[in-house]
Order: structure tokens, then C-alpha cells, then sequence
């Protein structure tokens, strides 16, 4: 076996820390799901909405991009 | 795609990243250097300027099609503008709509293969949050002096709730450069690299002779390329009205 324990904890973590990603994938579904709702009962008020459907997106994925960049420090900067 | 002394092809998802001189090798020197990034800028730039500069030369009412491409973005980015920051939102369409062209094309161009995408790095997406983050600042001051920090006090709010709230608001304040760039690149080098794996899986598939396995990894391939320009538009747009709503705190701070 080559390598070492820091190593190890490293590699560990960066894995650990992209399950947050999974959390983004939950909340971009929540919003789109729910949008969808919304919009199959009153069609007419959807296109108006759209931009804050992309709104909350954006909000809901970037704290799961926050633990991509969590795990990319990890692989390449520490 | 790079080759192993054995010959097998090897995964490296991240070398497309990489920043280098165009001319001459070595390491990039200073600030000057004119590395793959700085072209495809310039690649960006020019791009830009054909569209909007030669397509609308003709001015036609009935639009030729590629007028038509111009004159679409333009109302589109105004639109969202007036939507959300108003009348005297006019002064400032044409910083958002320089902003979003010019991720969308680096979002794009990014997409041809071989080239380089400028928006998958932090350094880049940063100067654009930070410069839409000082403009806040400097704008809001501008408008409103100390009232500016009006944004913080939430005046709708319980009195005892004010203080908790002011602070998780200055946090929020404060984190939006960051998120507001780390949103761009981190879409962008995701993207990316997950196709690299996928195009690493398929000629790793091919070269250890089971290509008849490769047709369906190369559907998703195309299905996961076709998803990725979605994400280089929307992220483009998201940026664009991400950068909306933070002016719209500047020319109107009270809640």
C-alpha cells in the first residue's frame, strides 16, 4: 500500500463532502415540483413565475455547489 | 484524449482546465501573458461584436435571422430588467445585459470541442460577482446614504426578532460574491468534467474491445451534451437576474 493517513482523510472527506450535493438535487426538485403544481392549476399565472421558479433554483443549488467547491479544496488545495 | 505507455486511454477529467501560455511554453509568467483563457475571451469579445454589431447592420423591419437572434436577447434581458428593477432600472440594462451575452458566449464557445472555457474558473466568475457586489455598495451608498442600511434592519419584523435578523442579513450580504460565482463556475467545471468521464468510460469501453457496450453510454453522452447547453444558458440567465435582484436591493432597500 502506498499513499498515507493524511491522504486517506483527504480523499475520505472530499467523498463525504459531495453528499451535499444530494441535498441540491432535492431542493432543485422540491422547487420545480412544486412550480409544476402551481402551474397545472392556475396555467395562466405560470409564465409570469417563471423567473423566480429559476430564482429559487439557483438559491436551493448553490448551497449544494457550496460542497462541490468543499470537496474540490479538498482534492487540489489542501 | 491522452494515452497511457500501455496504450490504454486515460481519464483526466481535470487537464481541460488548465491555464497556460499560447505562446511558448512554461509556466504562466505575469498578468500579461497571453494565456488559452485570454482567447477565448477575445474569441467571446469578437463573437459578441459580429452578432450584435454586424447582424443588426441592415436594420431591417422584417429581421433577417440573425437580427432576429440579436434583437431577441436584447428584449429578453429587458424585459427582466423592467420586471424587476423598475423605470429607473433603465440606466443600468446595459451592464446585465453586457454581463449575461458575455457568459452566455463564454458558456457556449466553452461547448465547441477542444476549446476552453473561461467561466469554469473561479478567477473569472469572481471579478464579475465582485464587480456586481461593489456596485451594490457603491450604488446603494450613492442613492441613499446611510438609509442603504436600512436593508439590514427589517423594519417589518418583531423588535426583539430585528437584531437576530440583521445579522443572519449581513451574513447573507456578505456571501453573495461567493455564491454569486461559485453558482457559474462550478456548474460550468462540473459539467465539463462529467462529460470528460463519460467520453473517458466510452473509449476505455471501445479500446478494451467492447464497443458493441458503448452504444448506450454514447446516447447519454449526446443526452448529458444536450444538457449541458440548457445549463450554459440558464446559468447565463440565472447570473443576469441573480445580478437584478441585488441592484434592486441597492435602488430600493427598505423591504
Amino acid at each position: 500500500m502506498e499513499g498515507n493517513i493524511a491522504d486517506m482523510g483527504k480523499f475520505i472527506g472530499a467523498g463525504l463532502a459531495t453528499m451535499g450535493l444530494g441535498g441540491a438535487g432535492i431542493g432543485v426538485g422540491l422547487v420545480v415540483g412544486n412550480f409544476l403544481a402551481g402551474a397545472l392549476r392556475n396555467p395562466a399565472a405560470a409564465a409570469g413565475q417563471t423567473a423566480t421558479m429559476f430564482l429559487g433554483i439557483a438559491f436551493a443549488e448553490a448551497l449544494g455547489i457550496f460542497s462541490f467547491l468543499i470537496a474540490l479544496l479538498l482534492m487540489f488545495a489542501v | 484524449m491522452a494515452v497511457s505507455e500501455s496504450g490504454a486511454p486515460v481519464i483526466d477529467p481535470m487537464g481541460q482546465f488548465t491555464v497556460g501560455p499560447l505562446f511558448g511554453g512554461g509556466d504562466v509568467g505575469s498578468f500579461l501573458t497571453i494565456t488559452n483563457s485570454t482567447l477565448w475571451m477575445f474569441v467571446a469579445i469578437l463573437a459578441i461584436s459580429a452578432l450584435l454589431i454586424a447582424g443588426m447592420r441592415g436594420r431591417a423591419l422584417v429581421p433577417t435571422r440573425t437580427q432576429s437572434v440579436a434583437e431577441i436577447l436584447y428584449t429578453f434581458i429587458r424585459s427582466m430588467v423592467m420586471d424587476i428593477l423598475g423605470e429607473d432600472g433603465k440606466t443600468y440594462f446595459p451592464y446585465i445585459f453586457t454581463i449575461f451575452i458575455f457568459i452566455l458566449f463564454s458558456n457556449l464557445l466553452g461547448m465547441v470541442p477542444g476549446s476552453f472555457t473561461t467561466t469554469s474558473h473561479i478567477a473569472v466568475t469572481a471579478i464579475l460577482a465582485l464587480a456586481v457586489f461593489i456596485s451594490v455598495i457603491v450604488i446603494g451608498f450613492m442613492k441613499h446614504g446611510a438609509g442603504f442600511l436600512k436593508l439590514f434592519w427589517v423594519e417589518s419584523a418583531p423588535l426583539a426578532l430585528r437584531p437576530v435578523l440583521a445579522l443572519i442579513e449581513v451574513i447573507s450580504f456578505f456571501v453573495r460574491p461567493l455564491s454569486h460565482s461559485i453558482r457559474l463556475a462550478g456548474n460550468m467545471m462540473a459539467g465539463h468534467a462529467v462529460l470528460k468521464v463519460f467520453a473517458g468510460l466510452l473509449a476505455l469501453l471501445i479500446y478494451s474491445g467492447l464497443g458493441i457496450l458503448a452504444i448506450l453510454p454514447l446516447g447519454l453522452m449526446v443526452a448529458i451534451t444536450a444538457l449541458e447547453f440548457l445549463v450554459a444558458c440558464v446559468q447565463a440567465y440565472i447570473f443576469a437576474i441573480l445580478t437584478c435582484i441585488y441592484l434592486n436591493d441597492a435602488l430600493h432597500p427598505s423591504h
